[in-house]
């Protein structure tokens, strides 16, 4: 099975990317929130039960810059989401064997 | 007529602008606050309405330097000098992201949905996005 | 268009309002501001850093009702009229006084 990065770039008030992504994503995936994907880290959101839920078998990351430009640096996150940079972020797709953007 | 002397505006419209889309992902935030500050300009009645992704606009200590984008969160605080004083943000909105009054960049009228709908049927023009 | 100062080539929009902000410097406002047969004396100057300092807050240009009210509230209200600063700025303050600043065209202005 191959190692997958699941990309999410939308709101998940916008659309339903997110939870799409955490109803099909298998075990041991990683899932990375950006733009206003990042919207979906927040603690204290409606959203954040879903995400709670996968984070015994998916690992969460999310783009440092997108949550500064958001205004979200003071605002709580999701606990055990890892914040990462751009250079996290091409470590993550080269570390991974697949990266899906769900669009 | 001196060029400094202001014609006032023939007719005034009360012109309602709905904030739906989160800042930077998408151009619409932006675009529409041009279009509001056009339309302010030219004396009409505006309100703004933050709803849904749209209040995301209005969150406090935002910094695009990393992004490499315009903050353009510090124009919402020139709305007072455009006149634009109503300003309305759902209740419920705010709530289902787990922000309150107190995220915000500027000073807001926060209304639940039931008051807000009756303050958009009032309106002679809509424009949303 | 362009302006040439010193060799340089600064690029500017068919109005005439410099396309790279961070391009601006004393003399090339000077530049322009001669374009404009406009005269930089102190109180021009005055207007003008009332604006960049303007966009710097607020990152925008305010068109000429506002920034009229926002230089009465600031440096008062003998200057913060319209005869005055259509007094130094002939051809529309808020225009001409941004694109002197280097700063976009005012928002509100067609």
């Amino acid at each position: 099975m191959s190692k997958m990065l699941h990309l999410i770039n939308k709101s998940p008030f916008d659309r339903n990317n997110l939870d799409s992504c955490l109803r099909l994503a298998a075990a041991g995936s990683s899932v990375l929130l950006i733009e206003d994907g990042v919207y979906g880290a927040m603690s204290k959101a409606s959203s954040a039960g879903a995400v709670s839920k996968r984070m015994e078998d998916l690992t969460f990351y999310v783009l440092g810059p997108d949550v500064s430009a958001r205004g979200l640096d003071d605002t709580p996150l999701i606990d055990g989401i890892n914040v990462v940079d751009y250079g996290g972020f091409v470590d993550l797709v080269a570390e991974h064997d697949v990266a899906q953007s769900w669009l | 007529m001196e060029p400094w002397e202001e014609e006032g505006p023939e007719v005034v419209k009360r012109f309602m602008y709905v904030n739906r889309k989160a800042p930077y992902g998408t151009i619409y935030a932006l675009e529409c606050l041009e279009v509001v500050l056009i339309a302010a300009a030219f004396d009409q009645d505006v309100s703004v309405v933050f709803v849904d992704d749209g209040v995301c606009q209005l969150k406090k200590n935002q910094d695009t330097a990393a992004i490499g984008m315009k903050n353009f969160s510090n124009t919402y605080r020139a709305l007072d000098d455009y006149d634009v004083e109503k300003i309305y943000v759902e209740k419920e909105s705010l709530e289902e992201r787990g922000l309150s009054a107190e995220d915000l960049i500027i000073p807001v009228e926060v209304v639940a949905a039931g008051n807000l709908r009756e303050i958009m049927a009032q309106q002679d023009v809509v424009i949303s996005s | 268009m362009a302006y040439e100062l010193n060799g340089v080539s600064y690029e500017a929009d068919e109005e005439g309002y410099l396309v790279d902000l961070s391009a601006w410097s004393k003399e090339l406002a000077e530049l322009i501001a001669q374009d404009e047969n406009i005269e930089m004396n102190d109180d021009a100057w005055e207007v003008v850093n009332f604006l960049r300092n303007y966009y710097e807050e607020y990152q925008i240009a305010p068109a000429v009702r506002v920034l009229t009210k926002a230089v009465k509230k600031s440096l008062g209200p003998e200057k913060g009229n319209s005869k005055y600063l259509y007094e130094l700025f002939p051809y529309g303050p808020a225009k001409q006084a941004c694109k002197i600043a280097g700063l976009p065209k005012p928002t509100g202005c067609i």
